[in-house]
């Protein structure tokens, strides 16, 4: 009876109880509206600073110091391209081999477990510090800044995503599939290679257009590495190389000059474009097939 | 078994050691690098509050105390939101769900330095002209006795506020990626029951789904810690970049990230030992959350690797 008593007078009005919900529900579209407004503005800020000086010659023309005719960011965004894919061809090959190895051979094991762990944590790692670890081991004993420092960096940033995403992707082929090939008397090796990634395929490759479209846009770890330059990146093994993200962070931090902050948001439209063309066309075409 | 395939593991192995050595190279690099700097100032470096380039005196309390007052202005403001949005996305109809669900999942690919850039342009006009003469001038936030020393009498957009503002923004997909995940674990059948017995939406998601996926969401919330404390780009943009204690919440400051990305090219000598430590406490504290957030997400899931 003392309990019920409690009940009854803990029992609050079923208008108020509505009230809440209901306050609670335009809290949250209110919430998800900010988030997707949010975006939105940064957006239309992007496009509408940025179209205004995108024109052939800023897309063909290197980048020069301030008062030069004829400045672009041709070697900005070519830098960008050499950079993010030599960490590519740097980081996937292993990172997919590290990926193998957890789905395959070590899903249970106490090693597995362990390299999981290291994996995750170092995915959210700050890539400041990536930046200085590759700024120790490899700027300061080839005693110059170069393309292939930066590389370096975002494959270490890289390298836990695709092995992660290895991971899962191999997680989810059927074990029929590997059974089959191996009463067909196939090796382990050749099974692995050739039927469970065959077919894990095209998760396999949004995960890497996935990485590669986020390290891209990585600016902090490329401070200390590739830095950046107004020539072409043609000293990419011993150079300070052009970037597209250091080029936006020099141009609207480190400039007072209303033709450079225009240029910044050129690069900055770019950048953002391409990274966005590369997210939404690996989802939209790898979406049906991901078997997810 | 083949030698093919014992070769096959053998290299599998190898490649996959590769990221627990990074780990381990990580620390040892960075506790090496900085060994100069903790021999001249000692373990008072953490709490000291100089910055005397020419002196050269350092300490790192106003970069630490910068990083721990962002991150806990973002984690504030975007905890709330993305719990909420987080709710409202599970329970809308499939297919505007997904689209929004994409939506937010852009909104993390965004670059750091885009926001930085827009807060820089946009943002830091609006709190200078707008937000905060209106806190400060209009409302008088700053004459209050107690809050006002929090807040401060000056300010030029820039500081603190801006910064917390735009990680907020960029963490918010991070952590409602996350809580989405673990709000759609929920079985079905217990939030079928909590609507049974009468709960209302808001009863049923407060006292059963955060109940069943409290770990998940903690390690969501350690997750989105980890990636603000660690920001450097869109906050080293509207942080102001003065390193001095930090008094009031519109001053300018520092964050560790920031100070390493302003500093790092001009140091040399002892200075460059500095910042290797100041790296090596931010090094420290990320993987403290980060070994956290595993620990808490460790029992919710085995597949949400590719999200991060």
């Amino acid at each position: 009876m003392q309990s019920l008593s409690n009940i009854e007078s803990k029992r609050r009005p079923l208008f108020f109880r509505k009230l809440v919900d209901r306050c609670v529900r335009i809290f949250s579209i209110f919430s998800i509206t900010l988030a997707i407004g949010g975006m939105l503005w940064i957006l239309w800020t992007v496009i509408s600073h940025g179209i205004k000086v995108i024109d052939w010659g800023f897309l063909t023309h290197p980048s020069k110091p301030y008062g030069i005719p004829d400045a672009g960011i041709a070697n900005a965004l070519i830098g960008t391209i050499f950079i993010t894919l030599g960490s590519a061809i740097i980081s996937v090959p292993p990172a997919i081999a590290a990926g193998i190895y957890l789905a395959e051979f070590a899903k249970h094991s106490k090693t597995g477990n362990f390299l999981r762990f290291c994996a995750n944590v170092m995915m959210g790692m700050p890539s400041i510090i990536v930046g200085l670890f590759v700024y120790i081991i490899l700027v300061v004993p080839l005693g110059t800044f170069s393309g292939l420092a930066g590389s370096i960096a975002l494959s270490i940033i890289m390298f836990p995503v695709v092995m992660r995403t290895t991971e899962d992707m191999l997680g989810m082929v059927s074990y029929t599939l590997r059974e089959s090939a191996l009463a067909l008397g196939m090796t382990r090796a050749r099974t692995t290679l050739c039927i469970v990634c065959r077919s894990a395929k095209n998760g396999l490759i949004t995960g890497i257009l996935l990485a590669l479209a986020r390290v891209s846009g990585e600016t902090a770890p490329l401070l200390f590495t590739a830095l950046f330059s107004d020539s072409w990146p043609t000293g990419y093994f011993s150079h300070p190389t052009a970037n597209m993200p250091v080029l936006i962070t020099e141009y609207s931090t480190n400039s007072p000059f209303e033709s450079m902050h225009a240029a910044g948001w050129g690069a900055a439209l770019i950048i953002t474009a391409l990274v966005l063309i590369i997210n939404i066309c690996t989802r939209i075409i790898f979406k049906e097939k991901h078997g997810k | 078994m083949f030698a093919t395939d014992k070769i096959f593991r053998l290299a599998c192995f190898i490649c996959a050691s590769i990221i627990g050595l990074l780990m381990l190279g990580f620390f040892i690099q960075l506790i090496c690098s900085s060994l100069i700097a903790w021999e001249e100032f000692g373990i008072s470096f953490l709490w000291s509050s100089e910055w005397d380039p020419v002196d050269e005196k350092f300490g790192a309390l106003p970069s630490i105390l910068g990083t721990l007052i962002t991150t806990t202005i973002a984690l504030i403001i975007a905890l709330p939101l993305s719990f909420v949005s987080a709710l409202y996305l599970v329970d809308l109809p499939a297919v505007i769900g997904k689209i929004l669900s994409q939506a937010l999942d852009l909104l993390a690919a965004i670059p750091s330095v885009i926001y930085g850039m827009w807060g820089l342009f946009i943002l830091v006009p609006i709190m200078q002209l707008h937000v905060q003469p209106f806190l400060v001038d209009t409302l008088g936030l700053a004459k209050l006795p107690f809050i006002g020393r929090f807040i401060g009498e000056y300010y030029n957009g820039f500081g603190f506020v801006t910064a917390g503002i735009i990680l907020a923004l960029m963490i918010l997909p991070y952590i409602c990626a996350i809580m989405r995940d673990i709000f759609k674990m929920t079985p079905p059948m217990l939030r079928e029951s909590a609507f049974g017995v009468g709960c209302t939406r808001w009863e049923t998601a407060w006292n059963i789904v955060i109940r069943y996926g409290i770990r998940g969401l903690l390690g969501g919330i350690f997750i989105g810690l980890g990636r603000a404390l660690g920001e450097t780009m869109a906050v080293l943009f509207v942080i102001g970049n003065m390193t001095e204690l930090p008094l009031a919440l519109f001053d300018s400051g520092t964050t560790i990230a920031a100070t390493l990305a302003n500093n790092f090219a001009e140091a040399d000598g002892i200075q460059r030992g500095v910042l290797f430590a100041l790296g090596l406490i931010l090094l420290m504290m990320s993987f403290g959350i980060q070994v956290f957030a595993q620990w808490y997400l460790h029992a919710t899931s085995a597949n949400r690797g590719e999200e991060r």
